[in-house]
């Protein structure tokens, strides 16, 4: 059927069964009471300790058709995905269901494992690298189910996902599973992905590469969450899970869309004591926080929170007082990492209190601000950030649903132009965030305001900024590029796209190959 | 004083630059068929320059065309560049007033009846250039403007280029003065290291101070720094405010003479004045 945002979702997908709709970014509300794993005991003097996944796997039984799930903490350098799976094949096991919180170019192995039909289905926020073409070809037997980072601790309250293996890869480790992510070889800094496998898991699994004497404290994940420990020798390449530092674009364009964005922010009146802002990790988005910094610097405003994935740059901000605190779900270079373990102020937070819309309330509810990304965005203001121009899986949805649904504003930044396809389009080819939710887009060449927000835009033509029908915006793409040739997609349906309420808001069809 | 303060080189054969060169704030874009391009490609960056200077929206900015040298291919050049319509072309590598004569010769030729009249910058980049620069600022009316360029004039001198800049004070000081004798516009050189903010604001208040009326630009990260050097100050505007007052008020008095806290208004300080204050309004600075 056609559904609330005019995209075309069949009401029942092989592989997945019967479809949800999407009906409104709030219209669908929970029922029932949260799912719980069952409950356990551990007797006094019970050694969770196994020295390697082969003497785990036939310690817990696990076998064929077990869901396994992953967090993605350690980025391109994780190996502990691979090693699991690697070991699942080596003993036979197939049909695996695999809940990894976000997939990458180290995690290519797994199209081998999909082949073999060891792993059969899997759910993620978003795949980057040779598993996200392989999706897009339809290697998967199953749709893949692409969530954001709230819309999944909601699927592990509700039970729609249903963990019976959780392998929390942890930097750090003691034999009684005490778990941290900041410090050791692989220390990653936040384990906010982690905590809801540890809440929901049947069977909850600490790997680590560096275990040290009971008590490890202070604790991410405590001991009376945790089942079994496992040491092997590395989980990773550090080089690919913390990116080291992350500076401020140079390149011009980035600069003025991020002066824009930032000029937007502080037009639309929100940028005053007590603000709280998130902003990606890109040199583009970094840009834009260090315009806002300015601001804040000038008009002497002490912000209250910062939120999200954090880097250096939003610990400098914290340390010079521009905001109060940092919430930390994911650390993404080794100042954050270093800041979150001798800062009080910089918080390790769960994807449950980042963003997840079915508990008593979420830190995204309580963004004034977010800027945000996008590979397409449509005249109604609907954004893809999960497919490329040519349909084939690029991204993830990440918190952007979740943020842009939570902050009282929502700005997109991307440039009009890429690689000659304009990115303003009439109809986006995936729609991960809904339009309504997304309050201006800032192009190099202008922004542009959703019609449902005039009050932003009386603001922003007062204030002096360049205002552009999104129309206009769209026209002047393709004066310069040309109206690229219309694709169509016919093929099998390779994946879905769950808004963070659990109702499918998209599909993805195969393209690519 | 006009309001060319800032003018930014892009490379002539980068489309992605070509295209995106309205969005930094620069008075004057250069598209460059000189130095930025590989002689095997400067046919391709002719065509993809002629095309951009008629499809692309430019707004305020004035478009330029920097031409490869008369000793090179400035001709071919000029056949596909003038039907595009540039505001100016710049000619490199001026060493005297017979350049500019024979270059203003060629556009004679080549600009159709009715068509905007192309204006010329040169670049002074030759001790023999700046031995002539008095003659070739007073050369033709096309000439809008002198760019002093500092990098081939300090290789051809053998002085070492430095960011304090004391090899070229006596090449700026003379490219500011033929200037002004000429009635005519002055450019500093680039400032090369994009990523020395500090460098680049002294070396811009250093270029204000001794006269010149602007400022290129190698990089689009340059450009506010520049513009924002180059705008007149809040004092100036109330100064140059105080001496129009008493220019009118003169006027009206029907003195020849107007004074400005005691002291008295001669002709060069009201016609600064004046200009400044046009400047001021141009750029919004003042009502």
């Amino acid at each position: 059927m056609i559904n609330y945002l005019g995209r075309d979702v069949p009401d029942y997908v092989e592989g997945y069964g019967k479809v949800k709709h999407y009906l409104g970014a709030f219209k669908t509300v929970p029922e029932g009471t949260a799912y719980g794993p069952p409950i356990k005991a551990a007797s006094p003097r019970r050694s969770k300790f196994y020295p390697n996944l082969t003497d785990l796997f036939k310690g817990l039984g696990l076998k064929s058709g077990m869901t396994f799930s992953f967090h993605h903490h350690l980025r391109n350098g994780d190996q502990v995905v691979n090693m699991v799976l690697d070991t699942a094949a080596k003993l036979g096991l197939n049909d695996l269901a695999v809940s990894l919180t976000a997939a990458f170019p180290t995690h290519a192995p797994m199209i081998g494992h999909i082949k073999s039909g060891v792993v059969t289905s899997l759910r993620t926020s978003g795949v980057y690298g040779p598993l996200a073409a392989a999706i897009s070809g339809g290697v998967l037997p199953k749709p893949v189910i692409f969530h954001s980072h709230g819309g999944r601790p909601r699927s592990l309250k509700s039970g729609e996902l249903k963990v019976d293996v959780a392998i929390i890869a942890a930097p750090t480790a003691d034999d009684r599973g005490n778990l941290s992510g900041a410090v050791g070889k692989s220390a990653c800094g936040s384990l906010g992905y982690a905590f809801g496998d540890a809440d929901h898991a049947t069977h909850v699994v600490a790997v680590t590469d560096n275990l040290v004497d009971y008590p490890l404290l202070p604790a991410s994940i405590g001991q009376n969450k945790v089942d079994h420990v496992v040491l092997v020798e590395s989980l990773g390449d550090p080089q690919g899970i913390v990116s080291g530092t992350t500076k401020v674009t140079k390149d011009p364009v980035g600069l003025v869309i991020a002066d824009l964005a930032a000029k937007a922010i502080k037009a639309s009146g929100l940028l005053k004591n007590g603000f709280s802002f998130q902003t990606g990790a890109g040199g583009a988005s970094l840009a834009a926080a260090h315009y806002v910094g300015q601001m804040m610097r000038e008009a002497k405003v002490k912000g209250s929170f910062a939120l999200g994935g954090i880097t250096g740059y939003m610990v400098d901000m914290l340390e010079e007082g521009l905001f109060g605190n940092l919430y930390d779900v994911q650390s993404f270079d080794l100042e954050s990492v270093r800041s979150m373990s001798r800062n009080p102020n910089h918080v390790e937070v769960s994807a449950d209190l980042y963003a997840n819309p079915f508990n008593s309330g979420c830190l995204v509810n309580d963004l004034d601000a977010v800027i945000l990304g996008a590979t397409e965005i449509d005249i109604d203001f609907n954004v893809n950030a999960i497919t490329g121009s040519d349909g084939v899986l690029m991204g993830a949805a990440g918190g952007h649903p979740d943020t842009a649904a939570g902050a009282k504003m929502t700005v997109i930044v991307a440039t009009l132009l890429r690689s000659r396809l304009p990115i303003v389009v009439d109809r986006v080819i995936t729609a991960t965030t809904p339009g309504e939710t997304v309050d201006v887009l800032v192009t190099e060449y202008g922004l542009a305001v959703n019609p449902s927000r005039p009050d932003l835009k009386d603001r922003f033509v007062k204030a002096g900024l360049t205002v552009k029908d999104i129309h206009e915006l769209k026209r002047l793409a393709e004066d310069l590029a040309g109206v690229p040739e219309k694709l169509t997609f016919d093929g099998p349906i390779v994946a879905l796209v769950e808004y963070r309420d659990g109702t499918i808001i998209d599909t993805v069809r195969a393209a690519g190959q | 004083m006009t309001s060319r303060r800032s003018m930014l080189f892009v490379p002539g054969n980068n489309p992605a630059m070509v295209q995106t060169a309205r969005l930094f704030g620069a008075d004057v874009i250069i598209l460059d068929l000189e130095d930025a391009v590989a002689p095997s490609e400067k046919d391709a960056a002719r065509e993809l320059v002629a095309s951009a200077l008629m499809a692309i929206d430019y707004g305020p900015a004035e478009k330029c065309v920097r031409l490869n040298g008369l000793d090179a291919c400035c001709s071919e050049d000029l056949v596909d560049i003038v039907p595009s319509h540039p505001d100016l072309v710049m000619l490199p590598k001026v060493n005297r007033a017979e350049d500019i004569i024979s270059l203003a010769g060629e556009l004679d030729r080549h600009e159709r009846p009715g068509q905007k009249r192309i204006g010329i910058l040169a670049i002074i980049e030759s001790p023999q250039g700046l031995a002539e620069v008095h003659e070739i600022a007073n050369s033709h009316f096309r000439l809008m403007g002198l760019l002093l360029g500092a990098e081939d004039y300090t290789a051809m001198v053998g002085s070492t280029r430095t960011k304090e800049g004391a090899e070229i004070a006596v090449p700026r000081a003379l490219v500011v003065n033929a200037a002004a004798a000429g009635d005519i516009e002055s450019f500093d050189a680039v400032f090369t290291d994009a990523n020395d903010e500090e460098g680049l604001l002294a070396d811009t208040r250093l270029a204000k101070n001794m006269g010149f009326t602007g400022k290129a630009a190698v990089n689009p990260r340059q450009i506010k720094t520049i513009n924002d050097t180059f705008n007149p100050s809040p004092a100036e505007i109330e100064q140059a405010r105080r001496i129009v007052k008493a220019l009118a008020q003169a006027e009206k008095e029907g003195s020849g003479v107007a004074s400005v806290g005691g002291k008295m208004v001669d002709a060069p300080v009201a016609k600064r004045a004046l200009n400044l204050m046009n400047l001021a309004r141009k750029l919004g600075l003042a009502s």
